[in-house]
C-alpha cells in the first residue's frame, strides 16, 4: 500500500544559510542506509522536505528499520499516493486507507490538507471540510477533534495526491558527517559503544581504537570489539577500527610502577597513543565511555590524571549517566548482548586489588619517569603493530599494518 | 609450526572421509527414503555404514541408530529410556563427572519427577564399584557412566560396572557415553554388558553433525523427535547419508590399526609428562600411564591462568583447551575438576592437551620447548 516515506527532521530545520548542507548530508545518509534494502528508492528534496519514493516492490519493515537508524531523522511517515481522478475518487481512496490502517474505528481525527498545486479546484479549507464529512458518513463511530486528534490525516495535493497519518519515530540528532570526525576508545565493554553512538548522533563521524593485549586478552575479545564496531556502524556508517598491541607497554608499566597506579598510567598511555592516531587521521577529538565514579579510574581525580596527557578535547558523553541508563541505551542500540560476552577477564590479572581512587597527578608523573628508559621506543613499537579493520554492517575488512 | 592438541574438542577429518563425503553429496545425493535408484544408492551407503560399525563392535546392524551427534545420542538414550520405563521405577544413576550432554538431560528428568544419584569419583576421576552397588535400588531403571572423561582422561571400569549392574538386576539399562573412548579402545557392548552406547563422528576424524546410538535389541526406548518415521521411528528426519558414511569410514580406518595407535599415544603421553616434569609446580590431573586415556593430558600450572597460557601457546601455533572446550565458555569451574577436589588455584590454571593419530614426537618436543621458555616469563607477571 505505502509507496513512499516523508522524512521529518527536527534540528536541521532551525539551521540558517547552511541548512542545505545538512539536508544534503541527510539525503546522502538515507541513500547509504537504503543501499542494502531490497528494492530501489529515489531520495529527493521537494519544497523543503525529503521524500523517499519506492520505485519497486520493497519490504516495509526492513526499510523503516533502516531509516530508524539514520541520525537526523525525527520521524518517518509512510505515504500512500494516488492519482488525481477527481474529489469523489480521492474520498473513496482516503476511506479505504483509513480502513486499512485503523481497523478499530473508535478514534477521533482531523483532516489537514495542503494544496501545493494551486490549480486544484478545492482549496485546503474546503478539502478539510468535505473530506471530514465523507469520513464521518463512512464511519459513524469516528469523531472529529481538531485539537488533539488520535489520527492527524494529512492530504497533500501535488502532481499526485499524498495521504499519510502515521509517524514512526526516528533516532533524532544530526546527519553523520556534518560534525567532523572523532576517535572513539573502544574497549568491548558496555559503555564505549554507547558513547560512540551518542557522539555520532550529533553528526560526528567515528574512527575507533582498541588496545589488544595478547596473550592476556584473547582473539575472541578482539573479535567482540570488531562485532561491536559493526553494530555501531549501522548508525554511523563505516568505522575505521585501529587495533594496537599494548602488551609490552602494559608489562613494562607493571614492572616499573606502583601496582595501585597501574590502571591510571596505562590509561594515560592509551590516551597518548589514541591521540597520536587521532591526529594522523584528522580527528578533532577523543571519545570515551567514562562516567564519573563508576570505577576507580573514573573518579574526578583519575579523570583529571588521564585527561592531562591530551591536547585534543576528550568527549565523555556518558559522564553523568548511571550504569542503568547506559545499559538502557546499549539495549536500544543492540550492543548490550555482545558487550556482556565474557571474553575479557584474562586482563584482570593486572588490576590491583585496591587501585588508587584519588591519584595525585604530580606523583603519577614522577612514577612515569621510571619508564623513561624504554617507553618512547615501546610506544613507537606499539604504533607499528597497528592493524586497521574497516567495520561495516555487512562485514569487517582487515588491512594489516597501515 | 602449527600443533593441534585439542583433539578432545574436535579432530581433523581423514582425507578419505572428506573424499567419500564429497562423492556422496555430489553424486549419490538421493534421499534414502526415495523409491527410485538414487534413493537405493543412498540407502546402500547407510546400510554399509551400519554393517561396518556393527562389525567393529560385534553387534547386530539393526541395533544402530544414527543421530546428529554425541549430544543427541545421549539425550535419546536418557530421555527415551526414562520415558519408556518410568512405570518400572523412577530412579537413575550417573556420575558427577559426566559431560553436560548427560548432566543436563538428567536435570531435565529430575524436573519431570525422576530421582538421580550422582556417583562421586576419586582423585583420579574413577568411580568406586562399591558406591555403585550401594546406589542401586529396586526402582533403579538406568545407569549412565561415561567410558572416558573428556577433561582429565579418566577411564571408568565399564565392564565391571556392567557385570555388577546386571548381576543385581538384569532389567536395569546400562548406558555408556563413549564419545571420548570410541576409537581409542575396542568397545564390545555385548561382552561388557552395555545396553546403550553413544558415539560422535567428529571426535574420531569423521564429520561434525553425526553420531550414533547403539541400542541393544529388546531395550524399551521412546523416540524424542517426531516426524517422518525414519530409522524405525526412533529418529525421524532424512538420514544424513554423507555424514553417516563418513563416520563409518573414519571408524573403520581407526580400527585398522587401533592397538598400534593407542600404544603410540601412550608413548607420547609418557614422554610429554616426563618432559613437563622439568617445570616446577605443575600438577598432572587424572590418571597417569595406561590407567587413563591415551590421548588426554590435563595439567595445572600454578600461578598462570588457563586462558593466559592458552593464548600464549596459541600465539606460538599450539592449540589447546582451557579445562574442557565445552566448559570453557562458562566462567564457573567445571564439574569434573570440582569432583576430583582440585584446589581453586589449580582449577583456574588447568589446561588440557589432547592428541590424535596425527600427533608427532616433533610436535610434542616443540610444545615442551615453548613451555619451558614461556612459563617462567608468564609467572613473572602474576597478580600481586
Amino acid at each position: 500500500m505505502f509507496k513512499a516515506f516523508l522524512i521529518k527532521y527536527a534540528e536541521i530545520g532551525v539551521k540558517g544559510k547552511n541548512r542545505y548542507l545538512f539536508e544534503d548530508a541527510l539525503a546522502a545518509q538515507i541513500k547509504y542506509a537504503l543501499k542494502k534494502c531490497e528494492g530501489e528508492f529515489l531520495v529527493h528534496k521537494t519544497q523543503g522536505r525529503i521524500y523517499v519514493d519506492a520505485l519497486t516492490e520493497f519490504d516495509f519493515d526492513e526499510t523503516t528499520a533502516r531509516l530508524q537508524k539514520v541520525f537526523g531523522i525525527s520521524g518517518i511517515c509512510p505515504v500512500v499516493y494516488v492519482e488525481d481522478e477527481g474529489f469523489e475518487k480521492l474520498c473513496s481512496d482516503v476511506i479505504a486507507y483509513l480502513d486499512n490502517v485503523y481497523p478499530d474505528k473508535n478514534k477521533t481525527f482531523k483532516v489537514q490538507a495542503r494544496r501545493a498545486r494551486k490549480n486544484y479546484p478545492k482549496d485546503s479549507m474546503t478539502i478539510n471540510r468535505d473530506m471530514g464529512e465523507a469520513i464521518l458518513d463512512a464511519y459513524p463511530s469516528m469523531h472529529v477533534d481538531v485539537h488533539e486528534p488520535d489520527i492527524l490525516l494529512n492530504i497533500e495535493v501535488r502532481e499526485k495526491i499524498y495521504i499519510y497519518s502515521e509517524t514512526i519515530p526516528g533516532p533524532g540528532g544530526m546527519p553523520v558527517g556534518t560534525g567532523g570526525k572523532a576517535m572513539l576508545l573502544l574497549s568491548g565493554g558496555i559503555d564505549s559503544p554507547v558513547a560512540g553512538y551518542m557522539i555520532a548522533k550529533r553528526g560526528v563521524k567515528l574512527d575507533a581504537v582498541y588496545f589488544h593485549a595478547p596473550p592476556y586478552t584473547s582473539e575472541r575479545a578482539k573479535q567482540k570489539v570488531i562485532d561491536l564496531a559493526r553494530i555501531v556502524s549501522g548508525y554511523t556508517g563505516p568505522i575505521y577500527l585501529h587495533i594496537i598491541n599494548f602488551t609490552d607497554i602494559q608489562l613494562y608499566i607493571y614492572e616499573k610502577c606502583p601496582h595501585e597506579e597501574l590502571t591510571i598510567i596505562m590509561r594515560r598511555y592509551m590516551m597518548r597513543i589514541a591521540e597520536r592516531i587521532a591526529k594522523e587521521t584528522d580527528c578533532l577529538g577523543l571519545v570515551t565511555g567514562e562516567s564519573i565514579g563508576q570505577v576507580a579510574s573514573q573518579t574526578m581525580h583519575s579523570l583529571m590524571a588521564t585527561n592531562e596527557v591530551c591536547e585534543l578535547p576528550v568527549y565523555r558523553p556518558l559522564i553523568g549517566f548511571d550504569k542503568q541508563e547506559i545499559v538502557q541505551v546499549s539495549e536500544k542500540i543492540e550492543t548490550y548482548e555482545t558487550s556482556i560476552l565474557p571474553f575479557e577477564d584474562c586482563c584482570t590479572i593486572f588490576v590491583a586489588k585496591h587501585p588508587v581512587t584519588k591519584p595525585n597527578v604530580k606523583v603519577i608523573r614522577r612514577h612515569e619517569e621510571n619508564l623513561s628508559d624504554k617507553i618512547g621506543e615501546l610506544v613507537e613499537e606499539a604504533l607499528g603493530t597497528k592493524e586497521l579493520v574497516i567495520c561495516t554492517e555487512s562485514g569487517a575488512e582487515v588491512k594489516k599494518n597501515t | 609450526m602449527e600443533v593441534y592438541l585439542d583433539n578432545s574438542a574436535t579432530t581433523r577429518a581423514f582425507p578419505e572421509v572428506a573424499e567419500l563425503m564429497t562423492k556422496i553429496m555430489c553424486e549419490d545425493y538421493g534421499n534414502a527414503s526415495s523409491m527410485h535408484l538414487k534413493g537405493v544408492q543412498a540407502e546402500n551407503h547407510i546400510k554399509y555404514a551400519k554393517e561396518t560399525l556393527a562389525g567393529l563392535m560385534k553387534v547386530n546392524e539393526k541395533e544402530i541408530i544414527f543421530t546428529s551427534g554425541g549430544t543427541e545420542s545421549d539425550n535419546l538414550a536418557l530421555i527415551g529410556c526414562a520415558m519408556a520405563n518410568y512405570r518400572t521405577g523412577k530412579h537413575l544413576i550417573t556420575t558427577q563427572i559426566e559431560h553436560p550432554a548427560i548432566l543436563q538431560p538428567m536435570h531435565y528428568l529430575e524436573d519431570q519427577g525422576f530421582e538421580v544419584t550422582y556417583l562421586p569419583v576419586d582423585k583420579a576421576g574413577r568411580i568406586s564399584l562399591e558406591d555403585l552397588r550401594k546406589a542401586i535400588r529396586p526402582d533403579t531403571i538406568l545407569v549412565s557412566i561415561m567410558h572416558t572423561n573428556n577433561e582429565i582422561g579418566a577411564v571408568e571400569p565399564i565392564a565391571e560396572a556392567g557385570r555388577l549392574i546386571h548381576g543385581m538386576n538384569p532389567g536395569i539399562l546400562f548406558h555408556v557415553d563413549a564419545i571420548q573412548g570410541f576409537g581409542k579402545f575396542r568397545i564390545y557392548p555385548k561382552r561388557m554388558g552395555i545396553d546403550l552406547l553413544s558415539v560422535s563422528g567428529h571426535k574420531i576424524h569423521g564429520p561434525k553433525g553425526v553420531g550414533f546410538l547403539y541400542i541393544r535389541d529388546g531395550v524399551k526406548i521412546h523416540n524424542i523427535i517426531y516426524g517422518g518415521g525414519q530409522q524405525k521411528n526412533l529418529r525421524s528426519g532424512t538420514e544424513n547419508v554423507a555424514g553417516v558414511a563418513g563416520l563409518a569410514k573414519a571408524a573403520e580406518m581407526l580400527y585398522a590399526h587401533l592397538e598400534e595407535d593407542t600404544k603410540k599415544l601412550y608413548g607420547l603421553k609418557e614422554y610429554f609428562i616426563a618432559g613437563l616434569g622439568k617445570v616446577d609446580d605443575i600438577r598432572i590431573n587424572g590418571p597417569a600411564g595406561t590407567d587413563g586415556a591415551p590421548h588426554i593430558i590435563s595439567i595445572s600450572v600454578r600461578g598462570i591462568r588457563s586462558e593466559v597460557l592458552l593464548h600464549a601457546l596459541e600465539d606460538k601455533g599450539i592449540y589447546v583447551s582451557a579445562g574442557s572446550a565445552c566448559a570453557a565458555r562458562k566462567p564457573h569451574a567445571s564439574a569434573t575438576l570440582k569432583a576430583i577436589h582440585l584446589d581453586k588455584e589449580f582449577t583456574d590454571s588447568t589446561i588440557r592437551f589432547s592428541m590424535s593419530v596425527f600427533t608427532t614426537r616433533e610436535e610434542i618436543d616443540y610444545t615442551l620447548r615453548t613451555m619451558y621458555d614461556m612459563i617462567p616469563m608468564l609467572r613473572r607477571y602474576t597478580r600481586r
